[in-house]
């Protein structure tokens, strides 16, 4: 067994997911292994079904593999407890979706505060970070909003402040413009770059290479395998 | 997550469908308040008897002359002119722990006062049947041993009977007539109202005991001793049934009753009555307790159901929980948390509608009812029981729930 490279937030080793649907078995991910260093903004590309939102729930701490090891941080993961998960996902990771998940009938304040709502943190506390979070996406004087009351762009900015308010290693996306226009997408990329650059490790699932762009790292998965690693000039978008 | 944060999600979700969490609740608010308001009316009906019951006296034992068997044929209760004035001493003399026997003759007759009349019961008695059956005088003074000795012609008159023949006025030193015989009246009695058949007990005037042996006609013609019944008081406490049995091998011996022969005498204990009546109020309680347990049941029944309906609507919410962080058991105490509020909100409605219906059956019917902080108590914490129980299935639906596939739910 290989140990953990030192300097890496991320390495899988021999990464394997499969399902079993009626007769025939699905495999989802196939022996990937993949290492990913602190502060890299890395692009999960693919056709659907190849693999790339399997890859995602892995890294997320959402799934488990079937065999195969990782490390997040240097710690490994894939042995813990679901509890354990559960607070890896709450202090390490945070996750952006493409239909924001916001909740509709709180404030843009309250659906900021709610992963520390899970950490234990203070209520003044909470106030104080979760209004530091919106004011870094841009958003502070719409706090007392709903999601109602904001555009898709916003919503989505409200959802990264939610992952970053915690203060996690690696921000999780997983078709975060999907939904949203070009322009829209294009202010999110580069919200996501403007962050990238002050530390944060970030790993974005797409299937538009015009999102894939902007990152500085590009991994194409195809029928579960990791099919091809591209380190690449990142486009400024913003 | 923090019970507070669980209750603050907890009551948004139900003010994000308020009808809906209305009608939830109102299998629980029917519940809780049938439950107090019946257990309210329960008790106050009870409260009213065992007064009615405390009225007679619970110590008290009555004896009454018996029928007389005449070639087979039992003549009925008071034929047999056997029990005296004797018995009654030996009585008191002779059995441990009674406190005073009362003996007394009773007749029905017209009494006239002016130019009115009414029918009522006359009693001659001792003044310890005053005592023994706890009358007090409202007016003027009873009867005195003075009165029963020299067979003075005084009388006291019941309340209803001081209505029907003077109206308004007042009766003390008024003269009536009964039996022929001018009376003078010296004293009212202080209301009793009904007893428990119904029966008006004011509707009665006491005479000296001797006085109406004298003067009614043909009463005490062949024994001058003769007396109806005796009341029998024990002291607080004592063994009723064990003084009854006394009281009969007594009075079998001094009537000379050989035995198999049947008593010529018969007797009451009214502590009898009050256990018939508590056993009676306790099958009610029963009869209510289960209707309101089948409510009850019903509204957790539809707290399950809503909650089902919430846990499968709020999939994606529950996957972006898990998602930030939460773990399964937060997930759990969250619904939990929220099928329970919504059964304690249901039950403080309730208690509200319940003692608002009592109250309201007190004010319209004029039933007595009393409300029972037991029967609140007991509500209360039965439906938080039914929002935990009832709740639990959909709770740990949504705590199993697979993040992913939450995520994806449309």
């Amino acid at each position: 067994m290989v140990s953990e490279p030192a300097h890496s937030l991320i390495t899988v080793e021999r990464l394997t997911r499969h399902y079993r649907m009626g007769p025939q078995i699905v495999h989802a991910l196939d022996d990937v292994s993949v290492t990913v260093r602190p502060g890299e903004f890395v692009a999960v590309m693919g056709p659907s079904g190849s693999g790339k939102s399997t890859f995602m729930n892995l890294l997320g701490c959402l799934d488990r593999p079937d065999s195969g090891r990782y490390w997040l941080d240097g710690q490994e993961v894939a042995g813990l407890s679901s509890d354990a998960l559960a607070a890896v996902r709450n202090r390490s990771i945070g996750f952006v979706f493409q239909s924001f998940n916001l909740l509709p009938r709180q404030s843009a304040l309250d659906n900021v505060m709610l992963p520390m709502v899970y950490a234990g943190v203070s209520h003044a506390q909470r106030i104080e970070r979760a209004l530091a979070a919106l004011d870094a996406v841009g958003l502070l004087e719409r706090a007392g909003h709903r999601p109602t009351q904001l555009s898709g762009g916003q919503q989505q900015r409200v959802a990264i402040a939610r992952a970053l308010v915690n203060d996690p290693l690696l921000l999780l996306a997983d078709e975060p413009t999907g939904a949203l226009d070009t322009a829209t997408s294009l202010e999110i990329i580069g919200l996501f770059q403007r962050l990238n650059r002050r530390g944060i490790t970030i790993v974005l699932v797409t299937h538009e290479p015009e999102v894939a762009r902007f990152a500085s790292r590009v991994l194409h998965f195809r029928d579960g395998r990791l099919i091809d690693d591209l380190s690449q000039d990142a486009e400024v978008a913003a | 997550m923090t019970a507070w944060d669980a209750l603050r999600a907890a009551l948004d979700s139900l003010r994000a469908n308020p009808l809906r969490s209305a009608l939830t609740m109102l299998g629980i608010v029917i519940g809780v308040a049938a439950v107090i308001a019946m257990v309210a009316v329960g008790a106050g009906a009870r409260e009213q008897v065992l007064r009615q019951i405390a009225s007679l006296g619970t110590n008290l034992i009555m004896v009454g002359q018996g029928s007389i068997v005449r070639g087979g044929v039992k003549l009925g209760a008071g034929t047999a002119s056997s029990l005296t004035e004797d018995d009654a001493l030996a009585v008191l003399s002779e059995i441990p722990g009674v406190v005073v026997t009362a003996p007394s003759v009773r007749w029905g007759l017209q009494i006239v006062a002016g130019n009115q009349n009414w029918g009522t019961v006359l009693f001659g008695i001792t003044p310890d049947y005053m005592d023994a059956r706890d009358w007090s005088i409202a007016a003027g003074h009873g009867l005195s041993d003075v009165d029963v000795a020299q067979a003075n012609k005084v009388v006291v008159l019941g309340q209803t009977v001081v209505r029907n023949l003077f109206g308004g006025g007042d009766p003390i030193g008024e003269p009536v007539r009964v039996f022929s015989t001018p009376l003078t009246v010296v004293g009212v009695l202080a209301e009793k109202g009904q007893n428990t058949q119904g029966q008006d007990q004011d509707d009665v005037i006491f005479v000296p005991l001797s006085t109406a042996k004298r003067n009614i006609p043909g009463m005490a013609k062949s024994n001058p001793r003769f007396i109806h019944t005796m009341v029998v008081k024990m002291r607080d406490g004592a063994d009723m049934a064990d003084a009854q049995a006394q009281i009969r091998d007594l009075l079998r011996q001094r009537h000379r009753l050989i035995p198999g022969q049947d008593d010529d005498f018969w007797m009451r204990d009214l502590s009898e009555v009050s256990a018939t009546r508590d056993a009676s109020s306790r099958a009610l309680s029963f009869l209510l307790a289960a209707v309101a347990a089948v409510s009850l049941l019903v509204g957790g029944i539809g707290i399950m159901n809503i909650m089902l309906v919430s846990v499968t609507e709020r999939t994606r919410e529950i996957g972006l929980r898990l998602a930030i962080g939460a773990r399964r058991r937060d997930i759990l105490v969250q619904f939990l948390i929220e099928s329970t509020t919504l059964s304690l909100i249901g039950a403080a409605v309730g208690v509200a509608l319940g003692i608002g219906t009592a109250m309201g059956v007190a004010e319209l019917a004029g039933w007595p009812t009393l409300i029972q902080i037991d029967s609140v108590v007991l509500a209360v914490v039965v439906s938080g029981l039914i929002g935990v129980f009832f709740g639990l299935y959909p709770a740990r639906r949504a705590a199993r729930l697979n993040p992913i596939e939450a995520l994806r739910h449309e």
